[in-house]
């Protein structure tokens, strides 16, 4: 099955009801709206500038259950200009929530470690919003061999 | 549940330093997607909150979903200008709130 970006997946979807995409994972195409939808309800609908968000994750996660999770965000953590909040969302959980970071400027720096369960093989993706209401965002594919939600 | 968080940070740290700081909290985190053998699913029972603050202050906080793993674990970064006390909170789903503090000395 060919991978489609969210775009191109919701544009095939709007322009032509009656085509029908053969071998689609309908499941795996609500997950993703899900996500897409926590990430409009975090930054307000506003757009993420895909800049100064890195994250660490292993490439291949042999067992879903627990994935280390990297996360730091490159902008100043002054009193008056900081990374306030960072969500993450898991595009192919059963529930895409993940996390909410808060930060502080009293945090130093705006990185996070944690892990995380995934059960399957997706993107997780990563919005940051600073005290300033500027939003930044990245995301990084991880493949799963073992899912870790199920039982 | 009377499970001890573990704690790893410095004791002593220099005005103005970035510090880091390692939590993690013994719990099952049960996702609340798992079946028993009965085909019964099993009722959701996480962490759902961690909260750090020194001094009274907040210094870092996260909500957490069922998608974190089993015994939470989170590291962060705290700027210290004075010697304290940093508490740290974790809120279980049924209201339980287990706490620990780890003073610090800043030159």
């Amino acid at each position: 099955m060919r991978q489609l970006s969210r775009r191109a997946a919701l544009a095939l979807g709007a322009g032509s009801a009656a085509l029908t995409i053969v071998g689609w994972d309908e499941g795996a195409l609500a997950a993703a709206k899900e996500a897409a939808d926590e990430i409009a309800k975090f930054t307000g609908g506003k757009t993420a500038a895909k800049e100064k968000v890195s994250i660490e994750l292993p490439e291949i996660a042999e067992n879903g259950n627990t994935v280390p999770l990297a996360l730091s965000i490159d902008a100043p953590m002054t009193a008056d200009n900081y990374v306030s909040e960072v969500l993450v969302v898991a595009e192919g959980n059963p529930n895409p929530g993940v996390a909410t970071f808060h930060f502080s400027p009293m945090s130093g720096k705006a990185e996070a470690s944690t892990r995380i369960r995934l059960a399957t093989t997706q993107n997780i993706v990563v919005v940051a919003k600073t005290s300033k209401g500027e939003f930044f965002s990245g995301q990084k594919l991880v493949k799963v061999t073992i899912g870790g939600c199920g039982g | 549940m009377a499970e001890k968080p573990r704690l790893k940070l410095p004791k002593e740290a220099k005005k103005g330093d970035v510090i880091e700081i390692k939590t993690l909290m013994p719990h099952i985190m049960e996702s609340g997607q798992r079946k028993d053998k009965d085909g019964k699913t099993i009722p959701r029972k996480i962490i759902n909150k961690f909260t750090a603050e020194f001094n009274g202050k907040p210094v870092f906080s996260a909500n957490l979903d069922p998608a974190i793993a089993a015994n939470p674990y989170l590291q962060f970064s705290a700027k210290v200008e004075e010697s304290g006390t940093f508490k740290f909170t974790w809120t279980d789903d049924d209201g339980t709130v287990i706490s620990a503090e780890e003073k610090i000395t800043v030159s």
